[in-house]
């Protein structure tokens, strides 16, 4: 089944403060991703990765096109629905991780990965729980788990948000580079995470930069090149387009 | 379901004029009428807020969102008049025009108002725990035990040490008495609640304390909010949608992070812009 179905999304930036500059974000973009897929976006700097991303999630609002989305009540175009269906969505289908952590401040590391499955409804001590499981399979150290990640190295604060995003399981996931700060040996942990935590029902949008990840989870890659779809192709036929 | 709703919200200082809407505002770049002198503070604001919402208002000093966040919460300013239509659930009628009677009622018991100005919403010279029990008084609590154990809970939900709640209100630090102005605003457990420039004089680090707990009381409480700043990060933190005023005009409003990230207006991008 179809569950995300982007159709001619564009996205143009009016920019008042440089005397009305037109910036292209997405020029026609189209392609679908099937239910419990996880499928990769790839390109190059300003090719448009994280403003798909984005627009996916309506932090930006697309300038034109449809995103058909199949969630649990019906059919939903994320591109044009009201304000308030998306804070539904957010709160209970659709995840996105950002690719720096946007700390609270003075809320510890687990109270922040727990936070969204509280708000969700679990029991406190089941989110606790499940925050900790998720922060040691990420290996943050232990002694950091009730710390306030305001202090925390880069690679630290990235997991972190993963573990955030993931812990509630959405049905629709919104990555934006999400192991890029970390090491080879992290980044193994974390790809580890993605596939043995998330089951069938969760569908991934991604976006990586290293084609060793996109080998590793993806089923299909989508290449973006200057706000275009160049090429949508299953991940085994993907050679990493020079991104190495 | 959908909480408050007000439309064509309007407040203007001054005598007023039939072209004081017309010669003010975004386009004509000022707040003060040309004809008649009058300032108007806001026009044309369209505000809803459903249950357990938090609505963010941003905008320069003078852009009129005291004034706006004033009038929604009803609070009266003999100085200035207020145009337009405030409806809440549950109650009939334009609450612009509500007698004396409902709006007591829900000044003491629906709608919170945290004011700017500490001075203007505690008694600095009365004790702080007194000063969260004259709102439960107000709202009809008549036990002794009753209020003390109340103020107690509130004190300790907004982190105040209940021990200086029998000390005056004046010799508690800057944010706690931004605390206790937010204890009292929750103490009769309000369905919304706004908040004027909650961290006007705080130090950066008692604002993220003050701002942690209203957060958290705000969500386990499912209580609405409007939050009015001038500090994008206050906003950003707390509200789920926010709206842009400038020269007295809501000039934009979204999703908080699409109003941050995708300004769409020339002056909210100023505004983005603008934070250093």
């Amino acid at each position: 089944m179809t569950v995300l179905s982007v159709e001619g999304l564009s996205k143009t930036f009016d920019m008042h403060v440089l005397g009305d500059t037109q910036v292209v974000g997405l020029d026609d973009v189209s392609f679908d991703v099937r239910e419990g897929e996880f499928l990769a976006v790839v390109g190059e700097s300003g090719s448009g990765k994280s403003s798909l991303l984005k627009c996916l999630y309506r932090t930006y609002d697309p300038t034109a096109g449809r995103v058909r989305y199949r969630g649990g009540d019906g059919e939903i175009d994320l591109a044009s629905c009201g304000d308030r269906t998306v804070m539904n969505l957010r709160a209970d289908a659709i995840g996105y991780a950002a690719q720096f952590l946007d700390e609270i401040p003075r809320v510890p590391a687990a109270d922040v990965v727990a936070r969204p499955l509280i708000e969700g409804g679990q029991p406190v001590a089941r989110a606790r729980e499940r925050a900790r499981e998720l922060l040691s399979a990420l290996r943050v150290p232990e002694e950091l788990w009730d710390a306030y990640p305001a202090t925390f190295s880069g690679g630290e604060r990235q997991r972190v948000n993963l573990a955030q995003a993931l812990a509630p399981k959405p049905g629709l996931l919104l990555l934006d580079e999400p192991t890029s700060a970390l090491d080879p040996e992290t980044r193994r942990a974390a790809i580890d995470l993605l596939d043995s935590y998330l089951g069938d029902s969760t569908t991934v949008v991604g976006v990586f930069h290293n084609s060793g990840v996109v080998e590793a989870v993806a089923d299909r890659v989508v290449v973006l090149d200057d706000g275009q779809v160049r090429a949508v192709v299953p991940a085994a036929e993907y050679d990493g387009g020079g991104l190495g | 379901m959908t909480l408050l709703d007000a439309s064509g919200i309007e407040v203007v200082y001054g005598p007023g004029c039939p072209q004081c809407v017309e010669s003010t505002g975004d386009r004509a770049g000022t707040n003060q009428c040309h004809r008649c002198g009058s300032i108007v503070a806001c026009a044309d604001a369209d505000i809803d807020v459903e249950a357990g919402e938090v609505l963010g208002v941003v905008g320069e000093s003078g852009s009129g969102k005291s004034s706006l966040a004033e009038a929604l919460a009803l609070d009266r300013n003999s100085e200035a008049t207020v145009d337009g239509e405030v409806r809440y659930a549950g109650y009939d009628g334009n609450l612009l025009d509500a007698d004396y009677q409902t709006r007591h009622d829900l000044r003491t018991g629906e709608i919170a108002l945290v004011h700017q100005h500490i001075r203007d919403g505690l008694e600095l010279d009365v004790t702080g725990g007194g000063n969260v029990a004259e709102k439960l008084l107000a709202a009809g609590w008549r036990s002794y035990e009753n209020v003390r154990e109340r103020v107690r809970n509130l004190f300790e939900e907004t982190e105040i040490p209940p021990a200086r709640m029998d000390d005056p209100t004046g010799t508690y630090s800057g944010g706690m008495q931004r605390r206790v102005q937010i204890a009292r605003a929750l103490s009769t457990e309000p369905d919304l609640v706004v908040l004027d420039e909650p961290t006007t004089g705080l130090d950066v680090s008692v604002q993220a304390r003050v701002l942690d707990t209203f957060r958290r009381v705000q969500r386990e409480e499912g209580v609405a909010a409007i939050v009015v700043s001038h500090d994008l990060g206050v906003v950003r933190l707390l509200a789920d949608r926010t709206l842009v005023m400038h020269h007295g005009r809501i000039v934009e409003s979204g999703l908080t992070d699409r109003v941050m990230e995708d300004p769409h207006h020339e002056y909210t991008q100023t505004l983005i812009n603008s934070v250093i």
